[in-house]
């Protein structure tokens, strides 16, 4: 199903349905994640590439518009290449070891500690959380600066020659037309925030944790903001401030790695934050989650400002 | 043959998929179309990391007293900031697009390099 849809992808030319099918397309690998017993990946996966993702692509396509222009053809040097790279794969293929075998080499080098000693190490169920938050803090430090660079790089091209808040287009107003979207999103919105807390702070013990409570915080804002504009989200949501708090996630990650060296640790090693070294884990691990959740929640919201903003300035110049 | 068929079938779709995304950021002309191409060949990325950390019988990487086998919880880490990365990094790309749009008023490859060549 996975293979039919990027097909469908490649053939259409509609870029709606394109969007539409790669939306389809996320969900469908987010199942796939599940039964590779991947839940936390299937989590992040359904957020980010059946929701976010087309959205983001929806708003670009509404200012680059919905067709592509050429005729579409088959590239008949593409082809080759493509069976050419295809081909030399399958044979790499025949030397990787077999699926779900106990005792391929990805599961011998540092996975059994990380399974049978965690428990012990960090004290929480979720060894996803241990390894991303404890065993690999430097790793998603990284990833973390990474979005907010990202997040850094969208408002610098998409806010040059930015101008002061404009009467709303009627392009966005279009959604607030719709009784029915407007009152079961409206219904909808409180809990999918309420969600994202519950999937930020039980992240220790089930699947979910900072990147996934994020990414699902502002899709709630950005429903929100869908349905009743960018002014009046802006007016709830103030973007300096969301600007700020994209800063603060991320500070507030390198804090901890700083009051651990201050007292006395490596950097990021939560073991001498609290008397108890499972608790200092504890509090490490609540604390820099809560950093990522709040960095990708907010960079996330600032992106589809962004987006949106260039959506209004656009129509209105149409005008 | 069908004993491979069988042990190997995921990296076939992982290589299918892959080639299928890299068809589309190399044939295509439109820069959207081109960036839904490059979230394929991602996508097939992750689902080649996250087969290979899938052991045959074990359960959710989720410490539970009544569970012995669990599948690797590394490729899962990696793969699961990878994906937030990937979708700030299709923002950045979008809003070239964007960009691209403004300066040269189209979005496809040929109508731009015609425009740099005048």
């Amino acid at each position: 199903m996975l293979v039919a849809t990027a097909i469908g992808i490649a053939v259409n030319r509609d870029l709606l349905s394109v969007v539409m099918l790669s939306s389809i397309y996320g969900l469908l690998s987010a199942n796939f994640f599940v039964t590779m017993d991947a839940v936390d990946v299937a989590f992040t996966e359904a957020a980010v590439g059946a929701g976010i993702s087309p959205l983001l692509m929806f708003t670009t396509m509404a200012i680059v518009g919905r067709y592509e222009k050429l005729p579409h053809r088959w590239s008949l040097s593409a082809l080759v290449l493509v069976s050419i790279t295809g081909a030399l794969l399958l044979v790499a293929t025949m030397d990787m070891p077999a699926f779900g075998a106990p005792d391929a080499p990805a599961q011998q080098h540092v996975a059994p500690r990380y399974i049978e000693q965690s428990g012990q190490e960090v004290g929480i169920p979720n060894i996803v959380t241990s390894v991303l938050a404890t065993y690999r803090g430097f790793d998603t430090f990284g990833e973390v600066t990474v979005i907010f660079t990202a997040g850094v790089g969208v408002l610098s091209l998409l806010m040059i020659g930015d101008r002061a808040t404009k009467p709303l287009s009627s392009h966005l107003l279009k959604a607030s037309q719709h009784k029915i979207l407007r009152i079961v999103s409206k219904v909808l919105i409180a809990p999918i925030l309420l969600f994202a807390l519950y999937v930020q702070f039980h992240g220790d013990y089930g699947p979910g944790g900072g990147f996934q409570a994020g990414v699902i915080f502002a899709a709630a804002i950005i429903v929100y903001t869908m349905l009743f504009g960018l002014d009046s989200a802006r007016q709830v949501i103030d973007q300096g401030w969301v600007r700020v708090m994209a800063a603060v996630g991320v500070l507030l990650y390198g804090a901890v790695g700083v009051v651990s060296m201050v007292n006395g640790g490596n950097f990021l090693d939560y073991d001498v934050l609290a008397k108890d070294p499972i608790h200092g884990q504890h509090y490490g691990i609540i604390v820099i989650e809560l950093g990522v959740g709040i960095t990708v929640a907010a960079v996330m919201v600032l992106i589809y400002f962004s987006f949106a903003g260039r959506l209004v300035d656009r129509g209105h110049q149409d005008d | 043959m069908t004993d491979m068929l069988l042990t190997h079938y995921n990296y076939w779709v992982v290589m299918v998929l892959m080639m299928i995304g890299f068809y589309i950021v190399i044939a295509q002309g439109n820069l959207v179309k081109k960036l839904v191409g490059l979230n394929i060949f991602q996508t097939s990325v992750f689902i080649l990391y996250i087969s290979a950390g899938k052991v045959s019988g074990g359960s959710a990487p989720i410490l539970d007293d009544a569970i012995s086998v669990y599948s690797n919880p590394l490729p899962h880490v990696l793969i699961l900031t990878a994906i937030v990365v990937g979708i700030a990094t299709t923002a950045l790309g979008l809003a070239l697009i964007i960009r691209l749009r403004e300066a040269y008023g189209s979005a496809e490859e040929k109508d731009i390099q015609e425009q740099n060549q005048c």
